[in-house]
């Protein structure tokens, strides 16, 4: 285990490698951006990967943690000069609310039973929603807003695109490796007990609720950070960000990618962003492209039906079946010898 | 001075609208092997689960060392040293067998590594899985992995919910084996259909019929009487 967990270790880390290279080799903004939007929405996947891969818990209204890390950065820097220090602040605020109010939600709902619980996070997010429709002074409404980000020092800002990208992707490997080691610590395997069989976990002597609210609370600081990036890489927000939309994208690259695997929801991301990009620039060629989620619709319906564990998943599974049969005609053969 | 490990007096639960136990009463001396039998439906899963905290009783009194447990919640009745083995054997598909038997330790000190070798003594097949997991085990492995992990931590009461089912009989003599070896570290309350497991691991007997305790005594008792076998168990 230890030589395979070193293996895909290795990979991971070239693969972040080949990402740090890749800009110096491809600078177009828009292939960064796209690129970028991976790498956020890659962290915001994963972060609900936390809760519904992990935990079992289906979560409708994880879009409030991230719209809650955009507003929250980007109010900041709107209100204070756009400096380092306000960037800061703003990346602390935005983790600090975004981690009381996923413990005050967790507290208050992680009780209920899953499909009371996913309906109420639906409700909360949709309050968020309103409460930044409604609150004009702070958020500007629908019409959002744009803010200024603290300049870069040197000849950096011209390569802002290639700092922010570098940061974001920096910070979604700094996420993957800290959660990957969660998962699989003592924690990890309890959050996984959890989700596979709740009662049994609480008849060996667990008390299930800190363990969902501790692992709602770490979901949702990082869906916040993932909001943070967002608002700095568009830098624009608006209540967008709190629609039920964020929260299907955030389950639709978890699904397609693998639930429970991590660096499934990353690669889901990646799909469904390139996908997006390519198949709206195909709506010359047909008005269904113009309705690229309507394709999504369908590969989501063959995913689940021919894939229910996801692309790492249907891999890890073929993996472990083929190394599985290695290992029984091995055993034969050396019965046989 | 008592040696009653556990008491339960007139206890009632209730699952949905049924009303599942009616005044059960039935105790369990330190020590023993105490089997839980009765037909299909009797309410046996429903005693261990009441027992437990996960069918709660709605009146009654459940003594467990003296303590009324009642009304606790099932995680701080099995910190008191009760463990479970339910009927579906309760493993974790997804984690591994060292997994499963990790997530199973309360604690990790000298005395539950002690606890852990010993188990993994009385189930090599376990040590030899250990990295396999849970799902991919046989039948008879995952009763033998859910037995193990209950035993592991400081547990002075075992509740085992009918561990031969479904079992083949060369792997139902070798629960039988080890639960053998388990009853001399601690107690357990057996729930059992198959007579023959039930007649040589327990001690004393309490029989349950449509949710009341109809019948108890020795063991010795009920294999000689063909009546009651009859009557209750069904057996000819």
């Amino acid at each position: 285990m230890i030589k395979t967990l070193q293996k895909s270790t290795w990979v991971y880390l070239f693969t972040g490698l080949m990402l740090v290279l890749l800009p110096f080799f491809k600078d177009e903004r828009w292939f960064l951006f796209l690129m970028i939007q991976i790498f956020v929405f890659g962290i915001f996947a994963m972060s609900y990967d936390l809760l519904l891969g992990y935990t079992g818990i289906v979560s409708f209204g994880h879009a409030m943690f991230f719209g809650v890390g955009a507003y929250s950065v980007a109010i900041t820097l709107d209100r204070f000069e756009p400096s380092f220090m306000s960037l800061l602040l703003g990346i602390v605020i935005a983790m600090a609310v975004g981690g009381l109010i996923a413990f005050i939600a967790g507290i208050l709902t992680l009780r209920l039973k899953s499909h009371y619980y996913a309906m109420l996070t639906l409700a909360l997010a949709n309050l968020f929603l309103v409460l930044a429709e409604k609150w004009r002074s702070l958020t500007k409404g629908n019409d959002g807003f744009t803010f200024q980000i603290p300049e870069l020092p040197g000849g950096l800002e011209d390569h802002r695109n290639m700092v922010i990208y570098l940061f974001c992707l920096v910070s979604m490997v700094v996420i993957f490796f800290g959660l990957k080691r969660l998962t699989e610590s003592p924690l990890g395997k309890i959050l996984v007990a959890i989700r596979e069989n709740e009662q049994r976990v609480v008849s060996l002597g667990y008390k299930i609720m800190p363990y969902k609210v501790i692992i709602s609370v770490i979901s949702g600081v990082v869906a916040s950070f993932a909001g943070v990036l967002y608002a700095i890489s568009i830098r624009f927000v608006d209540t967008s960000v709190f629609a039920i939309d964020m929260t299907l994208d955030a389950l639709l690259m978890t699904i397609i990618g693998g639930v429970g695997t991590l660096v499934g929801p990353i690669i889901g991301a990646g799909i469904i962003e390139f996908a997006h990009h390519y198949l709206s620039e195909l709506s010359d060629v047909h008005w269904i492209f113009e309705r690229w989620i309507i394709l999504f619709g369908i590969l989501y319906i063959l995913v689940v039906i021919f894939f229910p564990s996801g692309i790492v998943g249907t891999i890890n599974h073929k993996l472990a079946t083929r190394k599985q049969r290695k290992k029984e005609d091995e055993q034969s053969d050396k019965l046989a010898s | 001075m008592t040696n009653t490990l556990l008491k339960l007096e007139q206890i009632n639960t209730y699952i949905d609208q049924f009303h599942i136990l009616q005044n059960v009463n039935f105790e369990v001396k330190s020590g023993e092997v105490t089997v839980l039998l009765g037909r299909n439906g009797a309410g046996k899963t429903t005693t261990l689960r009441s027992i437990m905290g996960l069918n709660s009783a709605l009146s009654g009194q459940i003594v467990y060392k003296d303590e009324d447990i009642t009304k606790l919640p099932a995680y701080k009745i099995a910190k008191k040293g009760i463990g479970y083995v339910p009927e579906d054997q309760g493993i974790f598909y997804d984690l591994t067998v060292g997994e499963n038997m990790r997530v199973g330790m309360r604690q990790e000190d000298e005395a539950t590594k002690d606890r852990m070798e010993w188990v993994l003594e009385l189930f090599p097949d376990l040590k030899k899985f250990w990295k396999k997991p849970g799902g991919q085990l046989s039948g008879g492995q995952k009763q033998m992995l859910s037995i193990a992990r209950s035993y592991v931590n400081d547990n002075d009461l075992l509740l085992i919910d009918e561990p031969s089912k479904g079992l083949a009989p060369v792997i139902v003599e070798k629960v039988i084996e080890s639960i053998e070896k388990m009853k001399e570290k601690t107690t357990v309350v057996l729930v059992e259909q198959n007579f023959y497991m039930a007649s040589r691991l327990g001690d004393s007997f309490f029989i349950l019929d449509d949710g009341m305790t109809v019948h108890q005594g020795d063991m010795k008792e009920l294999r000689e009487n063909e009546e009651l076998k009859r009557k209750y168990l069904g057996i000819a």
